[in-house]
């Protein structure tokens, strides 16, 4: 598909690049919006209870502010997505389902107004028990959703009929390793908080912000506002910063902007305050698995057994797609005949948990790579030995029974870590402060599946259009930009297949007005879908404009040829791809059983720590990923994304944790909800593998996520192999590694 | 209350509060917007301007302090051509949402054109002071690792000329 | 609303008149505590802005002491030769009070006058046994440091009263001086145990200590059990003695970043530290 001279491949420097470091690019606070006014949500302080009313403090000055709450939505006070249970604002005389959740709007002409009339508005609530524990809701102590409090639960089962064949399997095995693993709630830190305006104009509302899906949105506001497809307008303003977080959350700001907006007969933006962001938005799903695996004499898996729990929060909204990634990873990329995996995700009283980079694959990654360290230690066998021995290859099978067959770079990405490795920190030293230290290496191995699950794809039915319009390509896809960089992929891979130079290209503002939907902007899978489908696209481009120019005898460039048609035709030629499906995906989602994901994207890490015994911090003094990305289409691009994500997911092995008290957040702020600074990160180093993927583009599968799978399993390898003892549990704390002392190995 | 700041080499006149950050004034009565709020409360970075050639968090200064005093934002780094800190972080892919690098350019170039940063050495003790001297600024996108490549290859940049 | 009243006074007589005139008024310096989340504050009904005030703003270097300006930042204090070689926890202090931009705005009076429990310069204060001088328009007085403190977020400073600067006595050349803060990450952090320690030493035996904690009461402590414990002990035996006596002396608590338990446990090991032989 690339025309020779292609930059595919090559480290172009982003075409953003420039508006972002003169401060040019406009985020959505960055607008002019002249007139607009301020929005401000009123929040629960109660985690569970009924809304009884609304009142509003008749000494306040009301006649410069608008209020909004359920009783003026006029069409369907929800916000759609997988399921309608999670509202806009909570109903009144309905039920409140948890801290923070909005339950009334205000909008003011200033942000100093529209702050105190929030403050002036009393919800009275009258409270219930809450359930604030996992064990709790399994019990039932209050129904949140239907009669199980399970939002959802899956199953896999590979090579057995019953449980008894899977319990003969462990009770035949030379060794047993049981543990249990739980993971901490995760802040995605976006540093763009939250932000979204609405105007309604010409009958329709246009609605502007920071997201990462439009028509995520655009499907929500449908609902929310009882209109057509063109009754509402939906746009991606520069985004800074989503991994996740701006998923599905933006329909909620959307639909409270729009309410607004339409009861003030103006624009009314809202930006969020750092600290209503952390403390009302989605966190990372917590996440305890139990995990069994059992080894015959040889040391080859004979049977894994896994249970997983994960926290939803008070609404369901993607927890059962979190969880089915979970589950789908939770065995591992090694050889093993049987696996019984359960999943569970569960309601609770907590703000409602969501999408983050990894998708429910960091937190079961963390349980088996914990487990397959475990087994190595047991069996005194060298980490990366056994690994590489029971890493999955071509042709083998997958829990659900998927058979890899191309871009399965496991093999690889192992050697390129062992060619790096090179000797071990020494095992006792000393601080630079004068402390004692006590050094270890961890290393891990993992996978990620890339794209949506089974015939997630087919169903997204994901389109993108190229089109020549006055001479210059256009490209047009839903697809965001969050800082991913995919507008540079996306004018690489156009003008790789048009074979024109870059600057011809123009990658258009993501709006529902203008571009197709092409699925949303998660899963790892913007370049490599998408970006096939942009490939495709302006291939087919160039095949047009050059028939039409042989048809009438022309010759010259490809972008000469677009502005003679253009001049003679007086019209765009767009060619719109939608989404094919490569051959041999079958999946049934009733057994998950098949092909869950179209291809995998492979890593191994090796992480050295050295553990401070005066304070039990953990610093992280070397950190080396191996990704098999299939192709990188742009190397530094590709770097920053595994660099990023590398830095996420040692920030959570070590640093980061969301602590709750009474149901609310209760370090919702910068200072006490703390990511990692330039002087807690190591120089990062990252070792590209490219294993074509044939169905991707140039070669190319999903990268964005699977940086965050590994990490803090090689942390808590490293720091067990520091200190002698099992660290099961993140964060992996000086105050958790201070109370382990008495488990250390003794000096 | 009046008062008169230089911003970017040119006296603006504001009326307005003395309390109001100068973050505010910068993004709302000057429309200077390249200047971004992260926190509030001085932990991210994200609003550094230079403040009488000090890099500060703008959303902990309140405007009557700068009364007569000179103000560098992102858009007063380039004098023609980007600054070598801006250069750099474009071409090593030192910015991808962009919205800390404003902050981070400002900071940057001050390092650099400070002289704070022992460019020659380029190993990993410049790195560190780097790292030490960024870390007021917080990216969430990048891993930090190509930023601190950009900033060192900028000071060897300032250093040669 | 009216906005705030705003005065910048150019001479300290200036500043204590409107002090005195006005003990509503918020005096603000670097801002780095007073502005955060401004925005959403209701303003003062006035500022009394002393940043760069010329009458706070030194560095007086005596032989046996040197004279630190409250308006002073944190940047001037950890680049200035005297006090690296002199006071040298102090700057290491500095250099570790949030980042560069908290630094080059954040100022000694701000530390002192705010009195957090986790203020960074304060312990070592302590240690070093520092001297306030604060004034007003009835006059100077100087208060030991160790005085200053009176309850949670509570000093000594009257209504009327500006600090103007601290007098830190130079350790002499028997003293070794130790400082440690352990926060939640290697920068831009907030302490969870501080310590700060001046030991004077014949030979190996310790002859006095004055040794300080942070983060561990509502206000920085000096620990007197501890200077007890160690008096006429050899280094090494001083540090399990200090240990012991740390352990008794400190109820920390838990809160939305660390434990009782953490802090208690750093306590004892940084204290020790100081104490170990070398």
């Amino acid at each position: 598909m690339e025309r020779p001279g292609s930059l595919v491949g090559t480290s172009v420097p982003r075409v953003d690049g420039v508006a972002k470091v003169t401060g040019r690019a406009l985020y959505l606070d960055d607008l002019d919006a002249p007139g607009a006014w301020f929005g401000q949500t009123v929040r629960s302080q109660v985690c569970h209870g009924v809304l009884e009313a609304v009142e509003l403090d008749p000494a306040f000055d009301w006649s410069q502010v608008v209020v909004v709450t359920s009783a003026d939505i006029w069409g369907k006070n929800l916000i759609a997505l997988i399921e309608d249970d999670q509202p806009a604002l909570a109903p009144i005389g309905g039920r409140v389902m948890h801290r923070d959740e909005a339950v009334a709007l205000v909008a003011a002409p200033t942000r100093a107004l529209a702050f105190a009339a929030a403050r002036a508005v009393r919800p009275r609530i009258a409270e219930r028990p809450a359930v604030l524990d996992v064990a709790d809701a399994l019990a039932v102590t209050q129904p949140l959703y239907g009669t199980t409090n399970v939002f959802k639960q899956l199953w896999i089962r590979k090579g057995h009929a019953s449980d008894a064949e899977l319990e003969a399997a462990f009770a035949g095995a030379a060794q047993v390793i049981e543990g249990c693993y739980s993971t901490s709630p995760q802040e995605q830190m976006y540093i763009e908080p939250q932000a979204m305006m609405a105007e309604w104009r010409d009958g329709r509302c246009h609605i502007v912000g920071s997201m990462q899906c439009p028509y995520y949105v655009h499907k929500a506001m449908k609902a929310l506002l009882a209109c057509e497809g063109d009754g509402v307008v939906i746009a991606q303003s520069v985004t800074g910063g989503g991994f996740g977080g701006k998923e599905e959350y933006p329909s909620m700001l959307a639909a409270h902007v729009a309410l607004l907006a339409h009861k003030a007969r103006r624009a009314v933006k809202i930006v969020y305050d750092r600290d209503e962001d952390i403390a009302a938005t989605t966190k990372r799903h917590p996440c305890r698995t139990t995990h069994r695996l059992a080894v015959d004499a040889r040391g080859e898996l004979l049977a894994i057994d896994i249970d997983v729990v994960m926290d939803g929060g008070a609404y369901l909204t993607l927890s059962p797609v979190v969880l089915s990634r979970g589950v789908l990873h939770a065995a591992g990329p090694y050889r093993c005949p049987i696996v019984r995996v359960r999943g569970r995700v569960v309601a609770t009283n907590y703000p409602p948990h969501g999408a983050f980079r990894g998708f429910g694959a960091p937190q079961t990654t963390f349980a088996y790579e914990r487990q397959i360290q475990k087994l190595a230690r047991l069996r005194g066998e060298d980490p990366l030995a056994l690994r590489k021995r029971l890493a999955l290859g071509v042709g083998d099978t997958t829990a659900t029974g998927q058979r890899l067959d191309a871009s399965v770079g496991s093999a690889e990405v192992l050697a390129a870590i062992e060619a790096v490795a090179g000797t071990p920190p020494v095992a006792r030293g000393t601080s630079s402060r004068g402390a004692p230290v006590r050094r270890g290496r961890g290393v891990c191995f993992y996978f990620h599946g890339a794209g949506f699950t089974g015939s997630g794809e087919q169903r997204l039915a994901g389109r993108a259009t190229v089109a020549a319009v006055d001479g210059r390509f256009e490209v047009r896809s839903s697809s965001s930009d969050m800082g991913q960089g995919s507008i540079t992929i996306f004018t690489q891979l156009a003008a790789g297949a048009l074979g024109v130079d870059p600057a011809h290209i123009v990658v258009v503002e993501p709006s529902t007005a203008r571009v197709p939907d092409s699925g949303p902007t998660v899963a790892s899978r913007t370049a490599m879908v998408v970006g096939g489908l942009v490939a495709r696209a302006a291939a087919a481009v160039r095949e047009q404009l050059e028939a039409w120019a042989a048809g009438h005898g022309l010759t010259g460039s490809l972008v000469e040829l677009a502005r003679a048609h253009a001049a003679v035709v007086r019209a765009e030629l767009v060619e719109t791809i939608g989404y094919e499906p490569p051959p041999g995906i079958e999946w049934d989602d009733a057994t998950y059983t098949g092909s869950a994901y179209p291809v995998y994207g492979w890593g191994a890490c090796l992480v050295d720590v050295e553990v401070d015994l005066d304070s039990y911090e953990v610093a992280i003094t070397r950190c080396v990923q191996a990704i098999d990305v299939g192709k990188a289409l742009n190397p530094v691009i590709v770097r920053g994304q595994i660099e990023g994500g590398t830095l996420q997911a040692l920030g959570w092995a070590v640093l980061e944790n969301v602590v709750y008290k009474d149901g609310k957040v209760w370090n919702a702020s910068m200072t006490n909800c703390i990511v990692p600074t330039f002087a807690d990160a190591p120089d990062l180093e990252t070792i590209l593998v490219e294993v074509p993927y044939p169905f991707g583009p140039s070669g190319a599968k999903g990268v964005g996520e699977i940086p965050m799978d590994g990490p803090a399993a090689a942390v808590a390898n490293a720091v067990e192999d520091a200190l002698g003892c099992a660290f099961d549990s993140l964060p992996i704390s000086p105050e958790a590694i201070a109370a382990a002392r008495g488990r250390w190995d003794p000096a | 209350m009046r008062l008169v700041v230089e911003v970017n080499g040119a006296p603006r006149t504001v009326e307005c509060s003395p309390w109001k950050r100068l973050l505010d004034v910068l993004r709302d009565e000057l429309r200077l917007t390249g200047t971004k709020e992260g926190c509030g409360e001085g932990e991210c970075g994200a609003c550094t301007v230079l403040l009488d050639g000090e890099a500060v968090n703008s959303c902990l200064v309140a405007i009557g302090q700068c009364d007569g005093r000179g103000v560098v934002t992102v858009e007063g780094l380039a004098r023609g051509e980007l600054h070598a800190v801006q250069r750099a972080l474009v071409a090593c892919g030192g910015a991808q949402c962009g919205i800390c690098t404003p902050g981070i350019a400002v900071c940057a170039a001050h390092i650099v054109d400070s002289g704070l940063v022992d460019a020659a050495d380029g190993g990993r003790s410049a790195r560190d002071r780097v790292r030490e001297l960024l870390a007021g600024n917080i990216c969430r996108c990048t891993g930090y690792q190509l930023i601190v490549d950009a900033v060192i290859e900028a000071a060897r940049e300032v250093l040669a000329r | 609303m009216t906005d705030p009243a705003y005065l910048r006074p150019r001479e300290l007589d200036e500043a204590l008149a409107a002090r005195a005139a006005h003990p509503d008024w918020m005096v603000l310096a670097g801002g780095t505590d007073l502005m955060v989340n401004a925005n959403h504050r209701a303003a003062p009904a006035g500022i009394l802005d002393l940043w760069r005030l010329p009458a706070t703003c030194f560095v007086r270097v005596a032989d046996d002491a040197i004279a630190i300006g409250a308006g002073t930042t944190w940047h001037d204090v950890l680049r200035h030769p005297a006090i690296r070689e002199r006071l040298a926890p102090l700057a290491a202090a500095a250099r570790e009070i949030g980042a560069l931009q908290i630094q080059a705005r954040a100022t000694l009076g701000g530390n002192v006058a705010t009195s957090s429990p986790v203020g960074d310069s304060l312990p070592v204060l302590l240690a070093l046994d520092a001297e306030l001088e604060v004034a007003s328009v009835r006059g100077h007085r100087r208060v030991p440091y160790h005085a200053w403190c009176t309850g949670y977020r509570t000093t000594q400073l009257a209504a009327d009263e500006l600090i103007v600067c601290a007098h830190v006595p130079v350790p002499g050349p028997t003293t070794r001086t130790a400082w440690r803060k352990v926060g939640t990450r290697r920068a831009q952090s907030i302490s969870k145990v501080m310590a700060a320690a001046a030991i004077t030493l014949d030979g190996d035996t310790v002859v006095s200590a004055r040794v300080a904690l942070g983060a561990v009461a509502d206000r920085p402590i000096r620990a007197s059990a501890v200077e007890a414990a160690v008096r006429g002990q050899r280094l090494g035996v001083a540090a399990e003695a200090a240990r012991a006596a740390v352990r008794a002396a400190i109820q920390p608590i838990d809160d939305v970043r660390s434990t009782a338990r953490y802090r208690r446990d750093v306590a004892e090991n940084l204290v020790a530290r100081f104490f170990s032989v070398s």
